[in-house]
């Protein structure tokens, strides 16, 4: 890992004061908040860990299943070495209990080190998260090479579209819900200057939220490519929304099929699509440009965060491993008429969305149609997996119309 | 360490862009205070960017000034003082050496009985808050259980006409909760983005809680917007058997916290120290429910108002409009001028606007009543 000093000159080397002096946040040292961090000893003799333990008692996340007493007096008054606390990373969980059908996860990474610094209770919820993935002993492959990738082309008659994404944070830069301004602005530094390196079908325009223009805005609504300011108590609970629209913007290329979204949820959110059916053609482009982007922030100094055991580093636990969700929306109207639709999704390792995202109900029989799993696959795996599922839901579909037995 | 001309450039990057802003934090915070205060802590560990982060998360509106800045601790107000100080003094007008009197002698108030014609209720309300323990910004849950604890301890105590009952939000049964909200004691989980911005609704709802007396006429909040908030009220124009009632329990549960041990945060210049700038001083908001269809058509009303040093809400409570020409009336000022002082102020305006729209029920002209601006 670069130290700070080193770092420090490479930021001058971008060129902006701004971004020079973007290492301030860096040094901005003792930014604990929660309760152990800052009381001083005697203090903290009146107030043991017990006194500052949550009431979980009405929760139902994954936070909350693993939180013992134990674990949150073993770690009530340590940091990480960027001065966060546990109570940081459950704040979320704490404020939202959940929802008896839905088990949401309820804590988040404040930065990379979260996730050693607080492991018996990262990895148990990882565990519990991921199918029983042990960050302690599994490693996670990474693996971002398309050509293995075999028949990519899916029927267009059922196929509309496809679409990966996934996430990336960079190392040294503490996350969405902790960071400084001054933090988020080098980010948004950073990845704005590997932007300008990307070659022919991926240049594009950087749009900043800050200073947006109203036309620019209905473009970006148009195309479906604005996100809004979170609402969602999940990720306000967790201090995502903070400085809302500073150092946020959108990124596009010029045929608008390479996207990324820069200080959302995460560092950078990157997301390729086409309409029709060639996924091989998605995640090429999408490779590519992660893997361009990649080489320029290393050529400046920058990596990302990535480690053997959790692949990369994301803001949320569920997004740890390849942070990748491949998906198609697939015109299923008979097959999702049968009643071990759901049980062959799972077989599949594919989850169901309705067209309208995460939570919607899926409207004609068309379906949006993704990997199920993260953490303990590779990426290519993990697309591989996709196409072929959706290969034999297709397969399964057309037997269906011609009234054959499945 | 950076070198010293690096960290002269480097002051700047945190700081936050407020040129869409419009509350008084955003009027007074320039880059130079903020180099200066960026990396000053209170001995709890407070910070400017955490006192800030509300009126950075809200920008404001153009008609309404909101204060835009918060304390996470009685020392918020000293260790940053550079912004606190004219933010006080922009909000109130209030001079850095001025000092701030207390007097909670009921017996001074002279009238404060009004037509019960016009005036529907009384209400006089304050908050206050436990000296070395953090403020609902900032407090951990362990402060937090700590205040409920002291507070519920001390108004368990409590005697006579004040004698009453704790109902935490954790453990209210249905039927309670109902009663509650039929008694418009019962208070929510803040939705407004000013407070969860703050940090105010966290680990809700723990430690949060509602004590009244059995008469049902003096209530406690604990662990919402304050430590304490007190509120002494009635229906109908009694207004001095309101105040009485007020000075009597803000007095004697400090003094039951004094025998405990706890007292409120207090100073010379600043009186009760609370969460938000706008409530230093007494913290205290008097007012009336009254019935003023006619006067408020007048388009003299507000400045009318203005004159008096009070304020119009809907009697929804802030932010609400009146529908029938009821209004809620109550003091503008807090800091700068005793709880006496300020109770005398509702209640010699709230006679005046009886007398003006009697005067306009019977036709009469209100030009020679109407007070000179001030």
């Amino acid at each position: 890992r670069l130290t700070p000093v080193i770092k420090m000159h490479k930021i001058a080397t971008l060129g902006a004061t701004a971004a020079a002096a973007g290492c301030a946040g860096w040094f901005y040292k003792n930014r604990s908040e929660g309760a152990g961090a800052r009381l001083p000893p005697t203090r903290k003799l009146l107030y043991p860990p017990s006194a500052d333990f949550p009431n979980l008692k009405s929760h139902n996340n994954v936070m909350a299943s693993h939180l013992t007493p134990g674990v949150y007096a073993k770690y009530r008054d340590v940091t990480t070495p960027n001065g966060f606390t546990l109570d940081q990373c459950i704040q979320t969980g704490v404020d939202n209990p959940g929802h008896p059908f839905i088990k949401t996860v309820g804590m988040v990474a404040c930065d990379e080190e979260s996730y050693t610094t607080f492991k018996d209770i990262f990895y148990p919820v990882i565990k519990e998260r991921h199918n029983g993935y042990d960050p302690e002993s599994d490693t996670h492959p990474i693996d971002m090479d398309s050509t293995k990738i075999k028949k990519g082309q899916l029927d267009e008659k059922y196929v509309l579209s496809c679409r990966v994404r996934t996430g990336r944070a960079v190392r040294g830069l503490s996350h969405p819900p902790v960071c400084s301004r001054a933090e988020r602005r080098a980010v948004e530094s950073i990845l704005c200057e590997a932007f300008t390196g990307l070659s022919s079908d991926l240049a594009g325009i950087i749009t900043h939220l800050v200073t947006m223009s109203e036309e620019d805005q209905d473009k970006l609504i148009d195309d479906h490519f604005l996100f809004d300011k979170p609402v969602s108590p999940l990720l306000t609970c967790a201090g995502m929304a903070r400085d809302w629209p500073d150092a946020r913007g959108i990124f596009h290329n010029d045929e608008k099929n390479f996207l990324v979204w820069v200080n959302e949820e995460d560092h950078m959110r990157v997301i390729s699509m086409e309409k029709g059916g060639n996924m091989k053609s998605v995640f090429t482009r999408f490779c590519k440009g992660i893997n361009q982007m990649e080489s320029i922030i290393q050529g400046n100094g920058w990596e990302f965060q990535k480690s053997e055991n959790l692949g990369y580093i994301l803001t949320c636990p569920s997004n740890t491993g390849n942070g990748l969700r491949c998906g198609v929306h697939v015109k299923l109207p008979n097959l999702s008429k049968n009643k071990r639709f759901d049980d062959l999704l799972l077989n599949l390792r594919l989850q169901k969305r309705g067209t309208g995202g995460v939570d919607t109900a899926a409207v004609g029989g068309t379906f949006d149609i993704s990997n199920l799993d993260r953490l303990g696959k590779s990426e290519v795996q993990l697309v591989q997996e996709v196409i072929d599922g959706v290969q034999k839901l297709v397969d399964l579909e057309k037997m269906l119309e011609k009234r054959k037995s499945v | 360490m950076m070198p010293s001309d690096e960290k002269a450039v480097a002051e700047d990057t945190n700081m936050p862009d407020l040129s869409k802003h419009n509350n008084w934090m955003s009027k007074c915070l320039t880059p130079a205070i903020y180099s200066k205060l960026k990396d000053r802590k209170t001995p709890s560990g407070y910070t400017l960017d955490k006192c800030i982060q509300t009126g950075v998360d809200n920008p404001g509106h153009p008609f309404i000034m909101t204060v835009g800045l918060v304390a996470g601790d009685e020392e918020s107000y000293s260790t940053f003082s550079e912004l606190f100080d004219p933010v006080i003094s922009r909000h109130n007008g209030y001079a850095p050496d001025a000092k701030h009197n207390t007097d909670l002698d009921a017996s001074k108030l002279r009238g404060g009985n009004f037509d019960e014609n016009f005036v529907l209720s009384s209400r006089v309300r304050t908050g206050r808050s436990l000296r070395g323990l953090a403020l609902p910004p900032w407090c951990t849950r362990g402060e937090r259980r700590t205040v409920e604890k002291l507070a519920v301890e001390a108004l368990s105590k409590l005697g006579d006409e004040l004698k009453g009952k704790y109902y935490p939000l954790s453990k209210m049964t249905e039927a309670e909760q109902d009663q509650l909200i039929q008694d418009h004691f019962l208070f929510d989980k803040p939705v407004s983005p000013l407070l969860t911005s703050a940090g105010m609704a966290r680990d809700w709802p723990d430690a949060r809680g509602i004590w009244h007396n059995d008469a049902k006429n003096f209530l406690v909040w604990v662990n919402e917007e304050d430590h304490l908030r007190l509120i002494s009220m009635e229906t109908g124009g009694n207004m001095k058997a309101v105040f009485e009632r007020f000075c009597k329990g803000v007095q004697e549960v400090e003094t039951i916290l004094k025998q405990q041990g706890c007292s409120y945060m207090w100073n010379e210049h600043l009186g009760y120290i609370l969460t938000c700038p706008s409530n230093l001083g007494t913290g205290l908001r008097g007012g009336v429910h009254v019935k003023l269809p006619l006067l408020s058509n007048d388009k003299r009303f507000n400045s009318i108002l203005e004159s008096l040093r009070l304020q119009k809400r809907g009697t929804g409570g802030v932010d609400t409009a009146s529908s029938d020409g009821t209004f809620d009336i109550s003091n503008l000022d807090r800091l700068g001028s005793s709880e006496v002082e300020q109770v005398q102020c509702v209640v010699d305006g709230v006679e005046l606007l009886v007398q003006m729209e009697k005067k306009l029920m019977a036709n009469e002209e209100i030009d020679s009543l109407i007070p000179p601006a001030k």
